[in-house]
């Protein structure tokens, strides 16, 4: 049995059809990457895996349970999810990462709940600033705070939106490892949106190419070919080899370069 | 295993429950003092009659003072500074906004608009004697259930607005401020309309006073501000999963969007159960949390007790302040926009110069800024 298995999902807003018929399995001790173009229906396919989301049809099952038929509670200590957007507050590191536990404890906080957190801010390095105020730290540090928070959550399935999102390229890195790291070392399978196919081949086991709320490529480093890349994001690229791993390099004398540069890429943000 | 981050934690956490019993103590002084100015009396004769109200040596005029003038005055103050305080602390949580209050809500002047229509329209009372500083209601009750409806009212458009047209919460504060004008507007309206009595009475209404509420009625805003007060604590952590954003505190479990609406009507019937007896007190939504703040943080375990405790604190010495300034009462809702503006004000550039000194910290650590 897969830790995840989704089937079918269709989502629609306003009778606008967002993500359609998709179907894939995650099993545990994976990193999966989300790629695609911005407004690809990845946030909301992250969304309808936690059920923020209600999908118009098809099912997530996550541990053998449709997500529909359980409680909140039960799938918070399932899945944890970390957004793109996030607000700092004035409480302390300690009590944001504890925050996590929250699906696990009734009425207040036992010294277990404590420990699990202390130990997960540990592992990540955030023991100096425990005490400090969220609103204090560095965009670096707030955030591991946030992946600590989900990780107190212990769940099976981690999903994270954009995670090197407004991170210099140190901080990236460093949050990648530390996501690989929990991933190893707890067994659980995350998945993640990404903007950075380099950085994404890098960390991921599993790739998975979405275009038009559509799976156009889901496996390993296989997938990642100038086609795909062509056919998802609409522009030349050459793959080259370096250490068995593929490294994405964008044409730079695309004749539809110009085009784009005059009219907008199709209402796209970005390339 | 290496605890001492959980030592640390747990001392911090101490320092908290510190301050709320150092903050429970200032409460309980502060109320006895207003007591003593209030009624006159030394600090031993009105400990020997609020032990012993009927006891041999117990100067029944004394007595009468306290139990049937002062002691409602201060519990009325106590409890309208705890309700307000803590209906400020969990709305600025949930409408993710430091100005949510009832007040901003536009909750505190929908009461008053209903209160208005109660006097004017529904013979609810007029004024007797000469100066308006003495308004009969007749019928306190027509006038209470009308603000109270009203200002339900107010947060039921508040609510079908979120619901229907999914505004973010920090536009909720928006509408807050339409529905404001909007039932000044009625208000003024009727003062227009009817005579200088009902003007006056209406007048004299919107002005928070800690007089006017008796036994009973007190009895009635404890029992709503024990439910509430309960509710909001029983939440806390929810509120602290909320304040990181609405899709970090479903992740974990909340019920975001039932959260938000029960506390915004818990808060509104708190409010409006508050303001139906005692009219319109400003600021002590706002004042309460925003000084407990920069004690405690934002964490809710620790921030609603304390909203609580320092609003019934500024009401108390407000209300005292009210009472003895000048040779006639000024009406503590003058008082508290009177010492809350300024204070609030000041507030708000020390924040400021607060936060340029932490950006300034953080420029020279070379973090990565936000």
């Amino acid at each position: 049995m897969s830790l995840l298995e989704v089937s079918g999902l269709n989502f629609s807003y306003d009778d606008k059809k967002v993500l359609e018929d998709i179907c894939f399995e995650a099993e545990r001790n994976q990193i999966i990457s989300i790629l695609g173009p911005n407004g690809v229906g990845k946030t909301t396919l992250l969304k309808c895996i936690c059920r923020m989301h209600e999908a118009s049809t098809g099912s997530v099952i996550v541990e053998g349970d449709d997500i529909s038929r359980i409680s909140s509670r039960e799938l918070a200590r399932r899945i944890a999810y970390v957004p793109q957007k996030t607000y700092a507050t004035q409480t302390t590191v300690f009590d944001s990462v504890l925050i996590g536990r929250k699906p696990h404890i009734d009425w207040t906080m036992s010294e277990r709940d404590m420990q699990i957190a202390w130990n997960v801010m540990e592992s990540l390095g955030l023991g100096d600033i425990a005490m400090k105020y969220v609103t204090e730290i560095s965009g670096g540090e707030f955030q591991k705070v946030q992946i600590a928070r989900a990780i107190t959550q212990e769940p099976s399935l981690l999903i994270l939106d954009e995670p090197s999102n407004n991170l210099d390229i140190a901080n990236q890195h460093i949050t990648m490892r530390m996501v690989e790291h929990v991933v190893r070392e707890h067994g659980l399978c995350t998945i993640m949106t990404m903007h950075d196919i380099n950085l994404a081949t890098y960390y991921s086991d599993r790739f998975m190419f979405i275009k038009d709320g559509r799976i156009k490529a889901y496996g390993g480093t296989e997938v990642i070919t100038p086609e795909t890349i062509k056919d998802v994001y609409g522009i030349d690229v050459d793959v080259i080899d370096y250490n068995g791993q593929p490294i994405v390099i964008p044409r730079k004398d695309q004749p539809q370069y110009a085009h784009m540069v005059r009219h907008g890429v199709g209402g796209h943000h970005h390339v | 295993m290496n605890n001492r981050g959980i030592e640390g934690f747990k001392k911090h956490n101490h320092r908290m429950v510190l301050f709320i019993l150092f903050m429970i103590a200032l409460t309980t002084i502060t109320a006895i003092a207003a007591l003593c100015i209030n009624s006159d009396l030394d600090l031993t004769s009105v400990l020997n009659i609020l032990f012993n109200r009927y006891g041999p040596g117990v100067d029944v005029i004394d007595s009468s003072i306290v139990w049937n003038l002062s002691l409602p005055r201060i519990m009325s103050a106590l409890l309208a500074g705890i309700a307000l305080g803590a209906a400020g602390a969990v709305m600025q949580c949930v409408l993710r906004n430091p100005l949510g209050s009832p007040y901003t809500l536009g909750i505190s002047n929908a009461a008053a608009f209903g209160a208005s229509i109660g006097i004017v329209l529904l013979g609810g009372g007029i004024i007797v004697g000469q100066s308006s500083a003495f308004v009969q209601i007749d019928n306190p009750y027509i006038v209470t259930a009308s603000a109270f409806t009203w200002s339900m009212i107010a947060t039921a458009i508040i609510i079908i607005l979120v619901k229907v047209t999914k505004v973010s919460p920090e536009t909720m504060v928006l509408a807050g401020v339409a529905l404001s004008s909007i039932f000044s507007a009625g208000i003024s309206l009727l003062q227009y309309i009817f005579n200088e009595y009902a003007l006056s009475t209406i007048v004299f209404w919107q002005f928070g006073s800690m007089g006017k509420a008796t036994w009973e009625e007190l009895s009635l805003i404890l029992v709503v501000c024990i439910i509430t007060g309960l509710y909001f604590m029983y939440n806390r952590l929810d509120y602290n999963a909320l304040d990181a954003g609405d899709d970090v505190a479903a992740s974990l479990g909340v019920n975001v969007n039932m959260t938000r609406i029960l506390t915004l009507v818990l808060a509104a019937l708190v409010t409006s159960i508050v303001v139906s007896f005692m009219g319109i007190i400003a600021f002590i939504g706002l004042l309460g949390p925003h000084i407990v703040r920069r004690f405690v943080g934002n964490d809710h375990r620790y921030l609603i007790p304390g909203s609580m405790l320092m609003g019934a604190i500024i009401l108390l010495i407000s209300d005292c302040i009210g009472q003895n300034i000048a040779d006639f009462t000024i009406p503590v809702g003058i008082i508290t926009s009177f010492l809350g503006g300024p204070l609030f004000l000041y507030l708000l550039i020390r924040g400021y110069r607060k936060k340029k000194v932490n950006i300034i910290e953080k420029l020279r650590r070379g973090g990565a800024g936000e």
